[in-house]
């Protein structure tokens, strides 16, 4: 066995064992931890297979933002986890079923395939050697583009959303207001009072 | 595609996907952990793509990677901040609670 196969199979032994754990942890924290190891090790794979670039994107987005999120809410939500549990027996063996038939269909499908053979040849290697990187920016920025800028159009909708989401306004607390400041006149707020001696206002 | 072989990457990602979608039915009631067996199937997608891109030499599918990871941290962000906001009105996040709009 190359050493390469034996990666193969330690990093992809690791990624199914915690994805397995990710959906049967007791603790959602540990959930969220587990799918950190199983982002780190898809990562791995990504770089055995030759995409540097896409498996650094994985461990910078996804356990640098995604996960992080995740363990933020979970943390943030005072959650009753027990209570999530109940059932998780009751549903297992439909679920299984479920699983086992998808996992038997997929796995048919990957043994038996045949890959027609290309009609048009393969596009020519470029003059330069060029890295994984270097490549996928050249194609990124050139052909696709447009779809490149809908992308960030996504995160764009995304970050508008999640904040208009759960923005709130707080009643009853003291907030400068800026425009309220400016607009402020004298005659407004200050009254002249002529006090006679000897009294109060 | 070097000495791994294609399938055992496809096999792989049919694992993930496969154990994503059991984790939406083990967990029918736990929102956050629903969420988390979506990031799972996306994730074999992506592995799938990429085992395609690189075994036939077309980088488009990387970029198409990259795109799936874009919507799946949108959506991911987006989903949390609904968990957050029904958490904040319901003080609950089961799945059974959410049940506002009688559907």
């Amino acid at each position: 066995m190359s050493a390469e196969l034996f990666l193969f199979w330690l990093m992809g032994a690791v990624t199914v064992a915690s994805a397995v754990m990710v959906i049967s942890a007791k603790n959602p924290v540990h959930s969220v931890l587990f799918l950190i190891l199983c982002f780190f090790n898809a990562a791995g794979l990504f770089v055995l297979i030759g995409a540097e670039f896409l498996a650094m994107v994985l461990v910078v987005v996804y356990v640098g933002a995604v996960a992080v999120l995740f363990m933020f809410v979970v943390m943030m939500l005072d959650i009753n986890f027990v209570r999530l549990r109940e059932g998780f027996i009751e549903y297992l063996p439909v679920g299984a079923l479920v699983g086992l038939v998808l996992l038997a269909e997929l796995v048919l499908v990957a043994g038996t395939w045949a890959m027609r053979e290309p009609t048009t040849p393969a596009a020519p290697a470029l003059a330069e050697a060029v890295d994984n990187t270097r490549a996928l920016g050249r194609l990124l920025y050139t052909e696709h583009f447009l779809v490149f800028q809908i992308a960030g159009l996504v995160l764009l909708v995304a970050i508008v959303g999640a904040i208009a989401l759960t923005l709130r306004e707080r009643v009853g607390v003291k907030r400068q207001d800026v425009a309220r400041q400016v607009h402020r006149r004298p005659s407004e707020t200050l009254v002249l009072e002529r006090v006679e001696p000897g009294k109060g206002v | 595609m070097g000495v791994i072989p294609l399938g055992h990457y496809l096999t792989l990602a049919a694992t993930l996907f496969t154990i994503g979608v059991f984790g939406i039915f083990l967990n029918r009631k736990n929102v956050i952990v629903i969420l988390m067996s979506v990031e799972l199937i996306l994730l074999a997608v992506n592995i799938n793509f990429v085992a395609f891109s690189v075994a036939l030499g077309d980088l488009a599918g990387q970029v198409f990677a990259m795109f799936i990871l874009t919507v799946a941290a949108a959506e991911a962000a987006i989903g949390l901040a609904i968990v957050v906001v029904y958490f904040r009105n319901r003080g609950s996040i089961e799945v059974e609670d959410i049940n506002l709009m009688r559907g």
